[in-house]
């Protein structure tokens, strides 16, 4: 595929002396946590969007802060980028390398250090599974609230950097909204820490600013969750529609009304089709639309805010209602939503858009999508959280196409733009990457950019971490 | 994935095949995590995804397999969490068997390794052959520490370790023959003898014939069979894989055909992950294609041809079992509620150790041809397992039983050993007179 989105060039500085870079790394690593040989790098050239590939120049694998530290200070030392890594899960080429780049992958670091069920948080160190820490503490009835849709295998540490959603912060916000501190090692290798057990830290709110800065302010090695006492039940219930806009438009009165589920999640007939044939969660196939509304509390909770979201589906003519009846029921309609990008794999190569609408705006973009890629000859799929609208088209291709691919680039583009359009944002959580990064006037003026890149030097002068990312090429300040 | 392969490499079948399972894979990441090896590692090039990309990279630039690929794949036990894990599709385990067979046909390993192999391949499949190593390991233990800091000897010295303090005497379970069933026949089966089982756990078959016929089930021990072949096709090694799959194709048609056959039998879950194979191992065989369809077509694990015989519910035997899942039962086979649903309606207690996903570090040779990360899968498999607290551990393969039971003082037995006696047989030695 012609590459529409350009990466910085290489330092050529760096690159002539790989070599020396290689053997300094070294020296700063046990054995067995430095890969630099071409076949060993190679797996590491891309994340989850597989569309775009860079080699780095080799890949570091430390176990403590100190050896990040010891990383950050010699990189920055010598001007060598970094690109943090995590599981290497993103949607939007966050952890994709570059030629020039040291990867700084977090996976040895995967223990989980404290577990304070008084004060309710956990510590853990940035390698560490999303899942894992809701697993740690569920038998003595706590969870990890967001719960993006690769939780089994995506870092905190990238939950962190991309300020990750899920299907459960409808209710209970994302990351940013459940992180008390971080432990942080910055451009020059000096280690601070942000924030701690409480809710609020004094002084400026750095925390928040790191949450979600792409890796680009710092690497974290540690960070402080909350941790969320289990409800007493939960219910997920399905509500299927003739259309997708009624569907839509059920989740804007739903929410309109003042009602907030756990989770409202949407998915058209093609991602309904696609998620039943892995999940056999039960999905009914003959509707157009599907609404997975999760209710939790007590029985009479449950019933009274059921109850309430069928008057409001009535209204919008739903046309099934299928309460699942056990725990495994209810634990295959999420693993089937939850499987949905990688379940697609299964009949097409997709890119995933991450564009977040107001929810008055829903059916009109859902219908607008379908029209985008039909226009460029192309399938689309909707799975996505409706009751926050944050949307997630998966544009069906061919990746061995070039014409294909580039097709479904544009049509991506063009989603991002409508969203935008429409009042919405170019992502809800998946960050914006090399994807997004081009289209970013068409959500900020230089004005607003400017200023975020000025707090982006403020701990990062050199720009060195993930330099590729997240801030268009052009109208950076000179180096 | 995208994939760059020249018309020409994909005129060949195995190279087409594996094109079509990375066409499938989206590079989502959900296998990592599922993974034996990173999780203990923490190296992406130890995971399934980090394999996949150095599988696809060698092949297509055609090139022979180099050490630092071998060394990853090496690394892989075959488990197969990943393919239960995976919401893609990707056909993992035909991927890593092509790449097998690619390394071994381009790459010599180090002398070390290929007397290591050698032996291993040469040894465990012929059961005579087994025996007589096992007695002389019996001789030979003493020697085991120090064989493990000579790097040459190392993996003998582990294979001691690992070999049982005495060799049980050879069992009629293991000699062909029909064993008759006790009233009414209800149907008829072909067990599989094995290669390593009766000579290490003969206790397993001879449960087996017991609780079947008890059952009316009359049970065949075919003449001519062998082992299944699986240890030599891990080790990439797919002539001989083959051979061993076409001379059991004509063993077991040869019962079916003289009398009808409602299942081959198997009572290690490994075997049956390979036997079930064997009509794609043989697909491009076109005098065996159909044949091998056929074969693994009946080729059923014994919990699930018990689950056919609705075995009637037992009182309470107030034992309380950890029920450990091989990965070949679970995610080779797929085989997940029976083997419980069957101790528990025999009167067992039965739990879920947590991390029940994870292999023990087992896995066919794994645990002589890899024993830094097999005993470091042990430890945290034992651990989960003794976290539930149970009387007995239950389990439906060999090379599970003889690697836990390495790491515990907990009794571990195959399923079958429980519901035998659950069902009249005697009580299993292992449980002791408590």
């Amino acid at each position: 595929m012609a590459e529409t989105i350009g990466f910085l060039q290489p330092k050529q500085s760096v690159i002539s002396r790989r070599r020396d870079i290689v053997a300094d790394l070294a020296d700063l690593l046990p054995a067995g946590c430095l890969i630099s040989d071409e076949r060993g790098l190679k797996p590491f050239e891309t994340d989850a969007f597989i569309a775009y590939r860079r080699m780095p120049l080799a890949v570091a694998l430390p176990e403590t802060t100190e050896q990040v530290a010891a990383l950050l200070k010699y990189c920055s030392r010598y001007g060598v980028p970094v690109v943090p890594r995590g599981a290497g899960t993103s949607l939007s080429g966050g952890a994709i390398p570059q030629e020039d780049a040291v990867v700084i992958g977090l996976s040895k670091m995967s223990r989980i250090l404290d577990i304070d069920l008084f004060n309710r948080t956990a510590t853990v160190q940035a390698g560490v599974t999303n899942l894992n820490i809701s697993e740690a503490v569920s038998a003595d009835g706590f969870f990890y609230a967001p719960d993006p849709s690769s939780q089994l295998a995506c870092t905190i540490g990238g939950n962190i950097g991309m300020n990750s959603g899920g299907a459960h912060c409808l209710k209970y916000g994302v990351t940013t909204n459940n992180l008390l501190g971080v432990k942080m090692v910055l451009h020059d290798g000096t280690v601070i820490e942000l924030g701690g057990k409480a809710l609020d830290a004094a002084g400026y709110d750095l925390l928040g600013l790191v949450c979600g800065s792409e890796g680009q302010l710092g690497i974290v090695t540690e960070a402080t969750v909350r941790l969320i006492a289990k409800p007493e039940g939960a219910r997920p219930v399905l509500f299927g529609f003739a259309s997708s806009q009624a569907a839509g438009a059920c989740v804007a009165d739903v929410i309109g009304s003042g009602i907030i589920p756990v989770a409202i999640e949407f998915m058209d007939k093609p991602a309904i089709e696609i998620c039943e044939a892995f999940a056999h969660a039960g999905y009914p196939l003959d509707v157009e639309a599907l609404l997975i509304v999760e209710v939790e509390g007590s029985e009479q909770e449950m019933d009274e805010m059921l109850a309430s979201i069928v008057a409001v589906a009535r209204r919008h003519g739903v046309a099934t209602i299928k309460e699942c009846q056990t725990a495994m029921e209810a634990a295959a309609i999420w693993k089937g939503r939850k499987s949905a990008f990688g379940a697609t794999g299964r009949i097409a190569d997709y890119i995933c858009m991450d564009g977040t609408v107001p929810l008055s705006q829903l059916s009109h973009v859902l219908a607008r999508t379908g029209e985008i890629v039909a226009g460029y000859g192309l399938r689309v799929a909707n799975v996505f959280h409706a009751g926050d609208g944050n949307m997630h088209p998966l544009i069906l291709y061919n990746i061995n196409d070039p014409e294909d691919a580039a097709r479904a680039e544009a049509a991506g583009n063009d989603i991002l733009k409508l969203c935008v359009d429409a009042g919405g944002c170019l992502t809800g959580e998946h960050g914006v990457g090399i994807e997004k990064r081009d289209l970013m006037l068409h959500q900020f003026n230089q004005a607003d950019l400017d200023q975020q890149m000025a707090a982006r030097a403020a701990f990062d002068p050199q720009w060195i971490l993930n330099p590729s990312k997240v801030f268009p090429l052009e109208g950076r300040p000179a180096a | 994935m995208q994939t760059n392969f020249t018309p020409a490499q994909l005129a060949d079948p195995h190279v087409a095949e594996s094109e079509a399972i990375l066409r499938k894979c989206v590079h989502c990441g959900f296998c990592t995590a599922t993974c034996p090896t990173y999780v203990t590692l923490g190296d992406e090039l130890d995971s399934p995804r980090g394999r996949i990309y150095l599988i696809k990279d060698m092949l297509e630039n055609g090139r022979a397999a180099d050490k630092e690929t071998v060394t990853h794949i090496d690394r892989c036990l075959s488990c197969l969490a990943c393919t239960t894990t995976c919401p893609s599709g990707v056909d993992y385990m035909h991927l890593v068997d092509h790449a097998r067979v690619h390394i071994e046909n381009t790459y010599r390993r180090p002398f070390k390794e290929r007397l290591a192999r050698f032996v291993l391949a040469a040894v465990l499949p012929y059961p005579s052959r087994f025996r007589l190593s096992l007695k002389a390991a019996g001789i030979a233990r003493p020697l085991a520490g120090l064989m493990k800091r000579v790097a040459l000897l190392k993996t003998f010295g582990v294979m001691l370790d690992l070999a049982p303090k005495a060799v049980p005497q050879p069992s009629a379970s293991a000699v062909p023959g029909v064993h008759t069933p006790k009233g009414k026949r209800v149907g008829r089966v072909a067990l599989l003898t094995g290669c390593a089982q009766p000579v290490l756990k003969p206790e397993i078959n001879e449960a087996t014939i017991r609780l079947l016929t008890r059952f009316g089930v009359e049970v065949v021990l075919p003449s001519g069979e062998g082992c299944c072949g699986a240890l030599v096709h891990h080790m990439g090694r797919e002539n001989q894989a083959l051979e061993a799959a076409r001379r059991n194709v004509d063993a077991w048609l040869k019962v079916a055909d003289e009398g009808g056959l409602d299942a081959i039998v198997i009572t290690a879950s490994g075997c049956g992950t390979t036997i079930k194979d064997y009509g794609h191992m043989l697909r491009l065989d076109p005098a065996y294609a159909e044949k091998a369809a056929r074969i693994s077509a009946l080729a059923k694990d014994i919990t699930e041809y018990l689950a056919t015989l609705d075995l009637p519910e037992q009182e309470a035997k107030g034992t309380t079992l950890a029920y450990h899942s091989a990965c070949s039962m679970q995610h080779g086979q797929k085989i997940t509620l029976a083997p419980k649903q069957l101790l528990k309606r025999a009167g067992f207690v039965v739990r879920d150790p947590a991390e029940g996903h994870l292999c023990c570090g087992s896995a066919g040779t794994y645990n002589i041809l890899q024993p830094e990360i097999s005993a470091k899968l042990r430890a945290r498999k034992v651990k989960n397992i003794e976290a539930t607290r149970p009387d007995a551990i239950a389990t439906g393969n060999i090379g599970c039983i003889t690697q836990i039971a390495s790491g515990t003082a907990i009794p571990i037995l195959h399923t079958v050993e429980l519901l035998d006696w659950a069902y009249g047989g005697a009580k299993p030695q292992a449980l002791g007179s408590k």
